[in-house]
């Protein structure tokens, strides 16, 4: 649900972008971590409800999903972690530590060219 | 097609509040807990036995949120503590800036400690920082011993795990193994404290306002 003010957020700030290089923007490629993620087929819907009869209309977004990892306190392998499952890939041990989750973030937006 | 590098935080403007916000507790030594869970839980019990219990020892205020009414609201102040109502109208969590406004009608400067209860929801409020000192998540037993598993971004961001409703444990009237919601919660999180308690019987409410004694003082030095 609140991936309607995430998308309310992103189209201020792709519009912002859009009259600032003076061009259509086509797609929008954001990225999330694992403690911070957005429902895709949510995010876009919200997106294009909010887009509609804007410069926004029709852009589309790309959405990436980024594991958190984790660091193994026993074979201090760093892997990425299933947190339904949580234990270390290599040696199964259950001793670990988070590493900063990725943040939500607006990585690019490519513009229509003449 | 010309591609343009943003990297902005597409919630920024939501941590630009809550950092100003951040600044104002950290400015006036204030602790400020953020209490989520899902409905139901005991949010409100938890604090209005939590008031009453440190009457004299400490002040706390409390901001509500809810969608709609001020039902909670007016259950703190029948403590006499004040409170604020927030009703975010069909949004799930609150933000940031809602607190900001909300705390300039909370009397701070006689205030010990703001307690935030969020909006019943175990998966939204976990991602809008609101400049709090730390976040509290609450999980009362008829849930279930797997919220830790199938909700870890709240337990893996919160500073305490407040087990709630333990007495419902007496004569086995609810399944839920309480070493295992321990256990999972600290593989998420090593450094989260847990606190199981009946806000509405008593259990473990002596240790928990210790803790929160405890906390205040820490951040008035």
């Amino acid at each position: 649900m609140h991936e309607t003010m995430v998308a309310e957020s992103l189209m201020e700030i792709i519009a912002e972008q859009a009259e600032i290089n003076n061009a259509k923007p086509v797609t929008a490629k954001i990225s999330c971590g694992t403690l911070n993620p957005v429902n895709d087929e949510v995010l876009r819907f919200a997106f294009e409800a909010i887009a509609k009869d804007t410069p926004c209309e029709g852009v589309t977004l790309k959405i990436e999903h980024k594991s958190i990892r984790a660091k193994c306190k026993d074979c201090d392998t760093i892997f990425d972690i299933d947190l339904s499952r949580p234990e270390c890939s290599k040696c199964g041990g259950d001793d670990f530590e988070l590493q900063p989750d990725a943040p939500l973030i607006l990585e690019e937006i490519e513009f229509q060219t003449e | 097609m010309k591609k343009v590098d943003i990297n902005k935080k597409i919630l920024g403007e939501n941590e630009k509040f809550a950092l100003e916000n951040l600044f104002f507790f950290t400015k006036q030594k204030k602790i400020c807990l953020n209490i989520i869970s899902s409905p139901g839980s005991g949010k409100t019990t938890i604090l209005t036995k939590t008031i009453n219990e440190l009457k004299g020892k400490i002040k706390i205020g409390v901001i509500e949120g809810d969608i709609q009414t001020d039902i909670d609201a007016e259950r703190i102040r029948a403590t006499e503590a004040p409170a604020v109502q927030i009703n975010t109208e069909g949004a799930c969590h609150l933000s940031a800036v809602q607190i900001n406004d909300a705390l300039k009608q909370l009397p701070v400067e006689d205030l010990d400690l703001i307690f935030i209860e969020n909006v019943g929801n175990l998966v939204c409020p976990s991602a809008f920082e609101l400049g709090e000192s730390g976040k509290i998540v609450v999980l009362s037993v008829p849930e279930g011993d797997d919220k830790p598993a199938k909700y870890p971004a709240i337990f893996a961001k919160s500073k305490a795990l407040l087990i709630n409703k333990i007495d419902l444990l007496d004569g086995g009237q609810v399944d839920f193994d309480i070493e295992k919601a321990k256990a999972d919660a600290r593989r998420l999180n090593k450094d989260i404290e847990i606190f199981p308690i009946s806000a509405r019987r008593g259990d473990g409410m002596d240790r928990w306002c210790d803790w929160l004694v405890n906390q205040v003082e820490k951040s008035a030095q």
